[in-house]
């Protein structure tokens, strides 16, 4: 499958203390400090404060939106010169307006004609263009919320714009979702990270709950589930086809999290039949029965943001501290991302420096893998995802 | 913008980098005997997300796999690089382009959307934006729909046409008002106050100001359609481009330091490109089409007797698009590009898992040919976009013969594969196929080049990087350009018509360098590929059949001098539009022909598919 490239100097196959490289992978960790940002899209009131224990669905901040503005031709409904208008509003700028309210009106030939302009919506008269003749009416504003999404503890706060909440949790992310933000009691459904979530495997019982799959979710579980109004649904694979008839159309970019398709699905490995990570899959069953707030939001341009899984819990947290990850070496744990081992699982047996050529003829930098079952097969750096520990 | 480190003939290296939405790529140009070329490319993931955040960690690591390649130091220990080159370390002047975080998103307005709206459309896109949405007086929408369409865009900025100078008022102020109405929210956060460029009627400036002076950085420029019959796009191009770095660049992660670490202010890629593409035309004097084919947007640009247009089609690419190809393109037009049995939902998955991990590549035969499938849809709906684009000026009273009379209507675009000389193509896929005759015919299943039609493409992606360049070192960057970025693929001939499968099309006399006189008979359905070097030229004489055309006419005899390439003299008989056979055997049977006649791929691979 991959040659080394002849016009290349061929150093030590081992030769890795030069290589650099690195490439991000999901987050699956047991017990870490999850912090999460609650902020307003706008300025508005934080209701928390520092050192505050908040619950998943407390409100910790608030804000209204400018309502829709409507825009009157008032000069056009009158038949006057916009300049003209004014003397004939019975309503001031900033005058506070009910639907149907006259905010004009006009009569002339000893009201022969009469012209009586009414507020088309309830608002507020915001400006009006003695140039064009357009009266603004601002609708009522629109409130916006922001709860907590995680139980946990408040330790920073943005004055106007929101706080941070932080956690002892398990974390992990999926590698696409689409629904919001849910919360509900995971429930493993399957024997194994290698068996399908069938439809006749989802009752009553688990309504409100986030279920996990193995290898697939059929669309017939999909539809079951929403049926019997289960939160979320984490699964290893799902059909690209399945997808597209359950949100009800193909998914063009990785912009996801407004579906409302009644409830949040997670992918953690990707496209077809693949068997969920069995770390992944471990650490779920692990806390069956615990509470988790799940996010399907997913966004892989501009500013990636993962779907993720935070399930909070009082083990006293293993890990080290948060860190970017600082690349491969040999022995780092990876996972093969695309054909022909996608799912393949192992760790860097050496990173070579030089250029090697595969099978579609390109020369690319490559890592060699020795994979769990012990063969050694060598793919392009680019194609595996460090297993984050 | 800083001053550079030492006068531009004293220099010795240059890097250059592109901050692109999957990959950062560093090129390092050196001058060696008097003459500058390009030495090393390195490459690295770009860092503008989390968990990153700071564009600055990818260049770094592009420009560390550079170090250790050539074992040149070029980064200084507190961040930037090394500057100037001291005999052994750094480099003389570092410069980059940029798209990564979406690039530059703009939404535009104007009156009618035919006119100043479409000329405002076409000023954001030759600035190197991506245009979310057009608002025009008569775009078919609603007030109220258009309120709530801005309201929910995210632009970086607003570009505001409207009215020839003296023209209408109240429409152009009506418009405005609905914009400060919507209050458009900037997608770069509270913090940002979104810039608006007014290009239109001058009579309304102080009521514009007016109006947009609180809550917007309002800037004023000459208007973009002064009289109907005139577009000028150069003053709020210029504009957008100024706002972009003062704005928009420095509210992106990590821009703030790059922007310390550059000499020249930063462009965004795609107008990096569009300076390359342009160098093509200036130099040859011809009309060229240009593509970018990149993993988010496909940026197609075209110089047609003097006038440079760009089309940006946001959701089109290799990466994070590739799934918004095949919705647009539809699955089965993907396919019929792959001579071998694959499950359609396969293929779909495939392309969906490239898109959730974008910056994956092909490792075997097979999956690099779905992709080339993938680039030839992408490639063919960014063109279809650009018509759209390049059109004539509307509202302009157009001056008919009496031939005129017989013609339905005139076209509204003025892209004419036809007329088109030379066909050009960067980005990681075309850049990067391992062989240069799969850039040649994707371009040209792509594109349906007609007539003669010289093909070149970038060798290892640095037209950006060069278009960069260009404004402060133009010998340096054409000397690179020219040698070692602009690679000759060779020349397509391609007849227009199509009649009956393996019925004759052309008969063709091509007179090599060596004076070997070469002859072919080429029916419908045919494809050759004849060797023919990147410095040598050839004359053909194309005897077209009554029913197609090849430039001069249907049915009319061409005499030519064509060039060669990489690739060679490709002869295309394969109708325009492309002959398909409807029957799939049969289609396979075609389409593995045409890549064993033009070596496309490795046979003994290409032969454990089918």
């Amino acid at each position: 499958m991959v040659d080394k490239v002849m016009d290349k100097k061929v150093d030590d196959e081992n030769n890795t203390e030069e290589a650099h490289a690195y490439t991000p992978g999901l987050k699956v960790k047991k017990a870490t400090m999850v912090e999460k940002m609650r902020r307003l899209p706008l300025l508005g009131d934080v209701y928390t404060k520092v050192g505050d224990v908040v619950s998943y669905a407390d409100i910790v901040a608030k804000t209204e939106i400018s309502g829709d503005p409507e825009i009157v031709k008032l000069a056009m409904m009158i038949g006057l010169e916009p300049e003209d208008c004014p003397k004939f509003m019975t309503k001031e700028i900033g005058d506070y307006v009910e639907q149907g309210e006259t905010i004009a009106f006009y009569s002339a030939l000893w009201g022969l004609i009469k012209k009586d302009v009414k507020s088309p919506v309830t608002g507020t008269i915001e400006s009006f263009s003695d140039v064009t003749g357009q009266l603004i009416l601002r609708g009522a504003p629109i409130p916006v919320e922001v709860d907590a999404y995680i139980p946990g503890k408040v330790i920073e706060v943005m004055p106007r714009e929101g706080a941070v909440i932080e956690t002892n949790a398990a974390f992990m992310q999926g590698i696409f979702g689409i629904g919001g933000e849910v919360h509900g009691d995971i429930k493993v459904v399957v024997s194994g990270n290698d068996q399908t979530l069938e439809a006749d495997m989802i009752t009553e019982e688990h309504s409100d709950m986030v279920l996990i799959s193995g290898n697939m979710v059929t669309l017939d579980a999909l539809k079951k589930a929403v049926e019997m109004g289960v939160a979320a649904i984490v699964s290893g694979g799902i059909r690209h086809d399945d997808l597209t008839t359950f949100t009800g159309e193909e998914i063009g970019v990785a912009i996801t999290g407004q579906e409302e398709v009644g409830l949040t699905l997670i992918i953690t490995e990707g496209f077809g039949t693949m068997n969920m990570s069995l770390r992944t899959f471990e650490l779920l069953k692990e806390f069956d029965g615990f509470n988790a707030s799940v996010n399907g939001t997913t966004q892989i341009r501009a500013g990636v943001l993962r779907p993720e899984i935070i399930i909070p819990h009082d083990i006293v947290e293993e890990d080290e501290g948060e860190g970017v990850s600082q690349g491969m070496v040999p022995g780092t744990p990876i996972r093969i991302i695309r054909q022909p081992y996608f799912g393949a699982i192992g760790v860097v047996h050496s990173l070579p420096v030089e250029l090697q050529r595969l099978e579609s003829e390109s020369a690319v930098r490559v890592v060699s893998i020795e994979l769990d079952g012990g063969e050694v097969v060598t793919v392009p750096r680019a194609n595996v995802e460090i297993i984050e520990e | 913008m800083a001053t550079l480190s030492k006068p531009t003939e004293e220099m010795q290296f240059i890097i250059a980098t592109d901050v692109g939405s999957t990959t950062t790529k560093a090129r390092l140009f050196h001058k060696k005997n008097g003459e500058w070329r390009f030495l090393v490319a390195g490459e690295a993931p770009t860092t503008v997300e989390a968990p990153y955040e700071d564009v600055t960690m990818g260049v770094q690591n592009a420009v560390r796999e550079i170090e250790e390649l050539t074992g040149h130091k070029l980064l200084a220990s507190g961040g930037g690089m090394i500057i100037p080159y001291d005999g052994e370390k750094g480099v003389d002047l570092y410069c980059t382009t940029s798209s990564a975080g979406g690039g530059l998103q703009m939404m535009v307005s104007g009156l009618i959307k035919s006119m100043t709206a479409e000329s405002a459309n076409r000023a954001a896109l030759g600035a190197g934006a991506i245009v979310m949405d057009v608002i025009a007086r008569d775009d078919g929408r609603q007030t109220y729909q258009k309120i709530k369409r801005i309201r929910n865009l995210r632009p970086d900025m607003i570009l505001m046409a409207g009215g020839t100078d003296g023209g209408a008022t109240q429409h152009v102020m009506e418009i405005a008002e609905l914009i400060k109405a919507a209050e458009p929210k900037p997608r770069l956060g509270v913090a940002y106050e979104l810039p608006i460029v007014y290009a239109g009627n001058k009579a309304l400036r102080p009521q514009i100001e007016e109006l947009l002076k609180e809550g917007f950085a309002l800037d004023m420029v000459d208007n973009i359609r002064p009289v109907l019959e005139q577009e000028n796009t150069e003053p709020a191009r210029r504009a957008v481009h100024e706002l972009f770095m003062e704005h928009v660049m420095s509210h992106a992660p990590g821009y703030n330091n790059l922007m310390k670490w550059t000499d020249i202010d930063i462009m965004p890629t795609p107008a990096g490109e569009g300076m390359a593409i342009q160098l093509i035309s200036n130099t040859y004097k011809q009309n060229v089409m240009g593509v970018g084919l990149g993993g988010a947007t496909t940026n197609v640009y075209s110089i047609v007797d003097g006038r440079f247009v760009r089309s940006v089609s946001a959701n089109l690419g290799m990466s994070y698009s590739v799934t918004n190809v095949m919705k647009e393109a539809g699955i089965e037009n993907i396919m019929r590009w792959i001579p071998f049995d694959l499950d359609k939902e396969e293929v779909a998955a495939r392309l969906m898992n490239k898109m959730i991990r974008p910056t994956t590549i092909p490792q075997t035969l097979e999956d690099l040919i779905v992709e080339h499938s993938v680039a030839r849809e992408a490639l063919r709906l960014g063109l279809k976009h650009h018509r759209s684009i390049a059109t004539r000026l509307k509202g302009v009273q157009l001056l008919r013969t009496i031939s005129d009379m017989f013609e339905q209507s005139v076209a509204d675009s003025y892209i004419d594969m036809m007329t088109m000389d030379i066909c050009a193509g960067t980005g990681g896929l075309l850049s990067h196929a391992p062989r240069r005759v799969q850039s040649m015919l994707i371009l040209t299943d792509a594109w349906l080049t007609e007539g003669i039609t010289r093909m070149m493409q970038d060798s290892v992606f640095m037209m950006p990087h060069l278009g960069v360049l260009s404004t402060v070192y133009r010998d340096a960057a054409w000397n690179v350009f020219d040698k070692d970025c602009l690679l000759r693929l060779g020349t397509s001939i391609a007849a227009k018509g199509q009649t009956v499968f393996g019925e004759p099309v052309m008969e063709i006399d091509i007179t090599m360098p060596d004076g070997k006189v070469i002859n072919e008979k080429m029916n419908l359905g045919d494809l050759k590929l004849i060797k023919l070097g990147a410095d040598e030229e050839a004359k053909v004489v194309v005897r077209p059949e009554k029913l197609y055309d090849i430039g001069a006419g249907p049915g009319e005899e061409l005499e030519a001098t064509v060039q060669g390439g990489v690739a060679g003299l490709l002869l295309d008989a394969r109708g325009r539009p492309l002959y398909f056979p409807e029957e799939d055997t049969k289609r396979k049977e075609l389409l593995l022909s045409w890549f064993k006649a033009t070596g496309m791929y490795d046979e003994e691979a290409l032969g454990r598919l089918i």
